[in-house]
């Protein structure tokens, strides 16, 4: 049934370049500083390192991309692409597959094979007067395709070695064991690692002074504590905050605390509060609560039901309490073991999709035990 | 007539009634061209969906609020059809992956592509991009995840998602780092009171503080629920006067049964007539998690402090195998055989020092 919603626009086409029909000042911060060359690319010297020499050899071999996300894999190859190809040829040889493509064995098969038959032809100079070294492969691009079956990627094996001549591939994932070993053997492999501290503290820098925000090292810091080691969502909370800031008149600088809020880090308060319910004592907390049936089971209940209703994620709940438990002086080795084995189990219980409020529940009434059990 | 939540649900960010801060951040936010892909996540009646709207509104103008159903027929990679309604207006689309059953990937991948590969009709629209709602997205599947996540940075020029769900666990990492994450906390007893205040004034009537708040201690930060259940009140007694009952769901009145069930008895033969309870509560499609947890947090109250720890923590256990395992009345029965046991042997336990 036709709507007018759904009006096709036969001339526009979804893919590459259409970015570029944006004006750059609407455009969030992630694409608009999206690396246009490899030596855009923070951090990952050594993977920037090999590609450039490929650059001027041009030879590329097929390439295994993996790492967290937002650390670049995705920009990398495509600034590599686009450095190999230029603005002119990049649409014709470069194919870009991704999970939300149809990729049963069959189609990944015909798409290749279309793409692979047309030879590349050689070209002169581009439309934008540079050269480009244009080499006479074409590029096979698989982001996300750790989502690919085995079959599928069992099938991609024969197509790689069908048409190497004139293709490269370039598989780009998030977790490496999700690639079948005969197919991550026939890449090179270049593992994008988390962004240190100051590659991103850089990165933003940069950003912020384009983008005229004034940024303090608090705020830096707070940035890269929250995004741990994401510079996708480091941009973005920055953007955001700073969307925040200018909005009122007159505009008011960022603040660590609103990185904090943007990011979903539960206020620390809240979590030691938490923490103080189980029995934790706080160093340096106010008042230590240490009256008898301070811990009931009701109290711990009813805290975790008021967690719940705050709409704090379970998960980051897990994290935040972890890291108190772990990093406290005054609990015993046993007392931390108990709790890690509690979070362990947890953490695996919420990947499951089991209830929040029952796992972590189970987890506040592990750790009280836990420490209830070498209290005199 | 409309009910009462609906047809005094706040129309723009400027009539929401709590958390003022967020709703000063999602102003600044449709009011930047940059409008980036969000999360809202929370508790269900905290009021994430009217958030969202009312940040639609400010985005679009009122023309959001003008919705039609489409019915749409995808087809399967198997070829299959899959019918799906679609809500929308001139300038969003909504979509819930549960009513597309396990082909939530297709549908969802094929709705953004579509939307990817059109322009905004109406030329005078106040931003070039339209948005797509998916509500429930923590179910999600892993595969339609996956297929969001290049889609969310390929198409951003003429397309925003905005995700709604209630927690953010079970989203995958790269969605989440896709997105700018947005938490919305039940509202306080007092935030609900001035919500059902201003509700009861637009209708207009009073509203005696005891009667809002008995209401409040029962809907535990529902808001949605908190009002639903003052116009039912309304309409049993008018002057909201004499001994006001709010009735539970008959499905927790039936948990409730099966919770004293169990601690009335521990043989085998009442087994057998919970698990008639139980089979009656799935065939009338109460989530297994849900049953689980109400009967647990039911029998918890009514036995020793000593007990409780350890029947939440066989909940917890039973509830992750019933979210792997398929048969969920297994590991429901099994839950109840196991918290018999213990209340049999914590039973027999006292009696014994008894005679000591
Ligand atoms: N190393 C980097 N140098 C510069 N910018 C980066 C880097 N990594 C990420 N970014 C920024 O984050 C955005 C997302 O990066 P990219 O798409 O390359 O991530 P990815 O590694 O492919 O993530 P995913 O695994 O989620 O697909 C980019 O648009 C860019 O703004
Ligand atoms: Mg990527």
């Amino acid at each position: 049934m036709p709507s007018t919603f759904f009006k096709p626009q036969p001339n526009r086409q979804p893919a590459q370049g259409q970015k570029h029909a944006l004006e750059p000042a609407l455009q969030p911060w992630v694409e608009k500083y999206r690396p246009k060359t490899i030596d855009d690319i923070s951090a990952q010297e050594h993977t920037v390192a090999v590609l450039r020499k490929t650059l001027s050899s041009t030879n590329l071999p097929h390439m295994l991309f993996y790492g967290p996300p937002g650390t670049g894999k995705t920009s990398t190859i495509l600034a590599l692409a686009r450095q190999l190809f230029g603005p002119d040829n990049f649409k014709n040889r470069v194919l870009e597959l991704n999970a939300s493509d149809e990729r049963g064995i069959s189609i990944i098969r015909e798409k290749v094979k279309t793409f692979a038959r047309q030879t590349p032809r050689a070209q002169v100079v581009a439309s934008d007067g540079k050269t480009y070294p244009c080499p006479p492969y074409k590029i096979i691009v698989l982001d996300e395709a750790d989502s690919m079956t085995q079959d599928a990627q069992g099938a991609l094996r024969r197509i790689m070695e069908t048409h190497a001549r004139i293709t490269r591939f370039c598989l780009v994932c998030n977790y490496v064991t999700r690639i079948i070993e005969p197919l991550a053997s026939r890449c090179s492999k270049f593992r994008f690692t988390p962004l240190d501290s100051v590659s991103t503290t850089s990165r933003l820098e940069y950003i912020a002074r384009e983008e005229k925000v004034d940024v303090d090292a608090d705020v830096l810091n707070a940035l890269i504590r929250t995004s741990g080691g994401d510079l996708r969502r480091a941009i973005t909370y920055l953007q955001s905050a700073s969307r925040l800031s200018t909005s009122t008149n007159p505009p008011v600088p960022i603040t660590a605390e609103e990185i904090q809020e943007i990011a979903g880090v539960i206020p620390d308060s809240v979590v030691e509060d938490f923490a103080r319910t189980l029995g934790v004592e706080i160093t340096g907390g106010m008042e230590v609560d240490r009256a008898p049936g301070g811990r009931s089971f009701e109290k711990i209940q009813k805290h975790v039901k008021q967690l719940m209703r705050d709409g704090y994620s379970g998960t980051q709940i897990l994290a935040q309490l972890h890291d108190l438990i772990t990093l406290n002086h005054l609990l015993t080795a046993r007392q931390k073991s108990l709790s890690s084995l509690a979070f362990a189990e947890a953490d695996k219980a919420l990947c499951d999709g089991a209830d929040e409020e029952l796992w972590i529940l189970e987890v506040a009434l592990r750790i009280s035990k836990a420490i209830a059990s070498e209290e005199s | 007539m409309s009910l009462w939540v609906d047809q005094y649900r706040p129309r723009t960010l400027d009539e929401l009634h709590y958390h003022p801060n967020l709703s000063l951040r999602l102003k600044s936010l449709a009011a930047s061209g940059d409008f980036p892909h969000m999360l809202f996540y929370g508790p269900s009646g905290a009021g994430k969906k009217t958030r969202i709207m009312c940040t639609l509104r400010a985005l679009f103008g009122a023309g959001t609020e003008k919705l039609k159903i489409d019915q749409r027929v995808f087809l399967s990679p198997s070829n299959r059809k899959i019918e799906v309604n679609i809500v929308q207006s001139n300038y969003h689309l909504e979509i819930t992956p549960s009513e597309t059953g396990n082909y939530d990937r297709v549908v969802i991948q094929e709705v953004l592509k579509e939307i990817a590969q059109t322009q905004q009709v109406d030329l005078s629209a106040k931003q070039r991009f339209k948005v797509v709602i998916i509500n429930e997205a923590d179910s999600l599947s892993r595969d339609a995840q996956a297929a969001l996540r290049r889609t969310m940075e390929k198409y951003m020029s003429n397309l925003r998602i905005i995700l709604c769900a209630n927690s953010t666990s079970r989203l995958i990492a790269p969605i989440k780092s896709r997105c700018l994450l947005i938490r919305v906390a039940a509202p306080s007893g007092e935030e609900m009171q001035e919500c059902m205040k201003h509700v009861a004034k637009r209708v207009n009537f009073p509203l005696p503080t005891e009667v809002a708040q008995k209401i409040i201690d029962d809907s535990e930060g529902n808001l949605r629920k908190a009002i639903l259940c003052l116009e039912a009140l309304k309409t049993q007694s008018p002057d909201l006067s004499g001994d006001l009952t709010i009735a539970k769901p008959d499905w927790e009145t039936y948990c409730h049964k099966v919770a004293d069930m169990i601690i009335q008895e521990q043989t085998p033969a009442r087994v057998m007539d919970v698990r008639a309870k139980f089979y009656e509560l799935l065939t009338h499609c109460i989530p297994p998690g849900i049953i689980l947890k109400t009967v647990a947090e039911r029998v918890v109250e009514r036995v020793d402090e000593t007990l409780k720890p350890e029947i939440m923590h066989w909940a917890a256990i039973y509830d992750v195998r019933l979210r792997i395992g398929s048969k969920k009345i297994y590991h429901l029965e099994a839950w109840v055989v196991k918290v018999m046991s213990l209340y049999k042997r914590f039973i027999c336990g006292m009696d014994l020092s008894d005679f000591d």
